[in-house]
């Protein structure tokens, strides 16, 4: 507000298109300056509102994830705010065992996917954005055309492929695991696109001093793909936490082999239900909040690669 | 039309001729692709017609060793002293009679009828007979191993070729040691790419075609292994699917088909508009917590979509948060139908799936918008142009030119958008109207999945599958070509 009286009495304005200079009346300015007060004050009306509203489920979610299962109610009740906060719903996590037991298995497999298919996801697209050899543009377009088909086509094949090696039910974590990894190479669109803007020169001359292509790639390419692997590491790490498909269907009836998606999935949408429900939201306040911190933390990768995906498609 | 002509056009009138014009083109472009196509079939036999010429002159030409290797491959190369190598080509030869003779030859013998011996009872004993699941698949992996094997075969002709040629000038041949090294240097890419390949090939390709022919048999709940044989049905599949009458899938198909090119199309664009909208409204100039406004917003994508997916999907129930409390209120006497009603589900999955997909939309923007070059927008408020023109003029049809791509695979990503569907409605409601189980709310994908899981209708699953590839593909290939900023790959490096 003090600002308002530093506005000089005129205004001058170049106008290009018409090559003159304009004095803009200073009461012209300031008119100016207060609807842009009014528009910056609509804006924040609105983004207030817009967080509110993107923020109040998981709000919702962690009230209700406090309202103890053994005297209150465990089910969908008509009010949010618990009448009396507890951890009745957390201790059951702890104590019963199923809860950690899929929790340790998300985590493994997660683990696990997040090493291989970050290894092979880089492999395939340094491969194909630095190296010029016969087959390239047929193994590209290969991978284009699988791509169009929907991925749960395949499942029933994959089930019974899993089945012949053993990796169902009991064995669904590293069936699991092998699925997931397997046909990752067909995702190396955007860190090939990372790698497409590392100038060549620095291969070049680096083989010209007699460097090898893996010297090249292990010392040179890695450290300056920071960004791109931690994208890949990020986005491997996080996909099997929400696998609800593939998850049960492998593991199909057997709880000890149930990833957090299907067991959380079990206990909401199975006959009981209305008693699980805030045991329930507990869980889900448990994924969330290591996965969140993780993606808030390494935000800025993400965008980078959300960004560079979509611009070169 | 000249160039002048084009720009005394209104917008309206422009876009029409654009389209006219792509129309006008197409056939000609779906002619120059056939012929390219047939060219491409004919480049293949020459090029197969070359090879065999050239397989038979190393033959005559060919001394003793070589053509020993003809028939025990390796041979030649350990002769000559690339004994690792050959014993590599000589291993191969062996898992392969072996595989063929004890293996499969029993499955690629069966694989025109998929079995015929029945799994029969006699008393309490059950006598399996043949599996056609098995036949199927392993029918398959074989035809790709008698691939696999020709080509080696080609190549082991092709290296006593060349060792025959190098030993006769006095040449040394490459020794093992030398052979792996290049594992590490030009040939790089065969050791980058041999274990991902692998792996696409088992677990992607094999099952693609294994799915693929199943939508020629009748593999479904009454025709199950190891129980059941099915067997070749041609195209009955396909015309069940798309075919009218209270006995085929047609009127369904064409319900579910329509909503979901519905749901990609307002699912893309809302998200794309609205995402695009906050992330100028954060961008603006002047407005404060910029980081916290986006970390908010991120919250969504970064919480596992089962968790809120579900979570939210119990909000919106009859027995759930909001309709209780719109209730208590006094607003409404009987819950809103937000899961039960068609439309209503319809609704409302739209309306949360902008919850969930603003957030990408508005990163995305994000980063594009700070590109913008800053001196465009300030002349243009100097000419005196308000919000709304600098948004038409120079912020939307730049978005528009950047993100072409991003929006077709956003669009395809939506024909696929399993998760939202699913773990909000599982597609429901159901209706009497829609048969093969499928609810107002089912996608392709959804569908598909409950036919394979809930109802073990493989075949039918197996044509749903190949409709959407086929939506998916020319959805693609007729889009991608208008796209203006698909650039040549080599140029952009």
């Amino acid at each position: 507000m003090a600002k308002k009286n530093e506005i000089p009495e005129v205004d001058i304005i170049v106008d290009h298109e018409a090559g003159v200079i304009r004095e803009v009346k200073s009461s012209k300015l300031r008119s100016q300056k207060a609807h842009e007060r009014r528009v910056n004050r609509g804006i924040y009306i609105l983004l207030t509102i817009i967080s509110i509203v993107w923020l109040a489920p998981f709000v919702f979610l962690l009230l209700q994830s406090f309202r103890s299962y053994l005297t209150e109610d465990g089910g969908m009740v008509a009010y949010l705010i618990p009448k009396t906060f507890s951890l009745d719903n957390y201790i059951f996590l702890f104590e019963d065992g199923t809860y950690l037991r899929w929790y340790g298995n998300t985590l493994t497999i997660a683990l696990f996917v997040a090493v291989i298919q970050t290894v092979i996801v880089l492999s395939v697209s340094y491969a194909l954005s630095r190296m010029r050899f016969r087959g390239r543009k047929l193994l590209m377009n290969v991978i284009l055309v699988l791509g169009m088909f929907p991925g749960f086509l395949t499942m029933i094949a994959l089930y019974f492929l899993l089945k012949q090696l053993g990796l169902t039910q009991e064995g669904a974590i590293p069936g699991l695991i092998l699925i997931y990894t397997a046909s990752s190479g067909m995702g190396y669109y955007i860190s090939k696109g990372f790698f497409d803007t590392i100038p060549k020169s620095l291969d070049e001359s680096a083989r010209i001093d007699g460097a090898t292509r893996f010297y090249v790639f292990r010392r040179i390419i890695m450290p300056l793909s920071k960004p791109i692997v931690i994208y890949t590491i990020l986005m491997a790490f996080m996909a099997p936490w929400g696998d609800y498909v593939f998850a049960s269907y492998v593991a199909f009836g057997k709880s000890n082999s149930y990833n957090v998606a299907v067991g959380l999935y079990r206990w909401v949408n199975t006959q009981d239900y209305q008693g699980y429900f805030t045991r329930f939201c507990a869980g889900g306040v448990l994924v969330a909040i290591p996965i969140t911190a993780l993606f808030l933390m390494l935000q800025k990768y993400y965008v980078e690669g959300v960004t560079g995906g979509a611009v070169k498609g | 039309m000249v160039d002048l002509e084009y720009l005394k056009l209104s917008r309206g009138q422009k876009m029409v001729h654009r389209l006219m014009s792509y129309l006008k083109r197409l056939p000609g472009r779906i002619a120059r692709g056939f012929l390219k196509m047939l060219n491409a079939i004919g480049l293949f036999f020459k090029h197969i017609v070359e090879e065999v010429r050239d397989v038979g002159q190393t033959f005559i030409q060919g001394d003793f060793k070589t053509r020993t290797s003809f028939f025990i491959m390796g041979f030649g190369s350990i002769a000559r002293g690339q004994v690792f190598r050959g014993l590599l080509f000589f291993l191969f030869q062996v898992i392969f009679v072996l595989y063929m003779v004890f293996f499969g030859g029993y499955y690629l013998s069966k694989l025109d009828t998929l079995g015929t011996v029945e799994t029969v009872k006699k008393g309490r004993v059950t006598v399996y007979g043949d599996n056609s699941f098995l036949i199927l698949l392993y029918g398959i992996l074989t035809v790709f191993f008698i691939i696999a094997f020709l080509y080696t075969w080609r190549v082991n002709v092709k290296q006593n070729k060349i060792g025959q040629k190098l030993q006769k000038e006095g040449k040394k041949l490459k020794s093992a040691k030398d052979d792996l090294a290049a594992f590490a240097d030009h040939q790089f890419h065969k050791t980058l790419l041999a274990l991902p390949t692998l792996g696409i090939f088992t677990f992607t390709i094999v099952p693609i075609i294994f799915m693929v022919l199943v939508a020629f048999t009748n593999y479904d709940y009454t025709h199950q292994p190891p129980g059941k044989l099915f067997t070749w049905v041609g195209l009955d599949n396909f015309y069940n699917m798309l075919g009218t009458g209270t006995a085929n899938f047609g009127d369904t198909f064409r319900q579910v088909l329509f909503w979901t090119l519905v749901w990609a199309f307002f699912a893309t664009f809302l998200n794309y508009f609205l995402g695009m909208m906050v992330a100028i409204m954060i961008n603006k100039k002047g407005i404060k917590l910029k980081k916290m406004w986006r970390t908010i917003l991120v919250m969504t994508i970064a919480i596992p979509q089962f968790v809120s997916l579900l979570y939210v999907s119990k909000m919106f129930a009859a027995d759930g948060i909001i309709n209780s409390y719109l209730m208590n209120w006094g607003w409404i006497s009987k819950p809103l139908p937000f899961w039960t009603d068609g439309t209503w589900a319809k609704v409302t999955i739209l309306v949360i799936n902008i919850w969930i997909g603003i957030p990408y939309m508005m990163l995305i923007a994000t980063g594009i918008l700070m590109n913008i070059p800053a001196d465009l927008y300030e002349s243009a408020r100097i000419d005196g142009a308000n919000a709304v023109q600098t948004y038409a003029k120079i912020t939307l049809p730049y978005m528009l030119f950047v993100t072409g791509p991003y929006l077709l695979t956003s669009f395809i990503g939506n024909i696929n958008n399993f998760n939202v569907i699913y773990l909000l409605t599982g597609g429901r409601p159901l209706s009497l109207e829609l048969a093969g189980n499928a609810g107002h709310t089912d996608l392709l994908i959804t569908w598909l999945y409950k036919m394979t899981v809930n109802d073990t209708n493989y075949k039918m699953a197996a044509v749903i599958g190949i409709i959407v590839f086929v939506v998916t593909a020319v959805i693609n290939l007729v889009v991608y070509n208008m796209i203006p900023s698909v650039k040549n790959e080599e140029d952009f490096q």
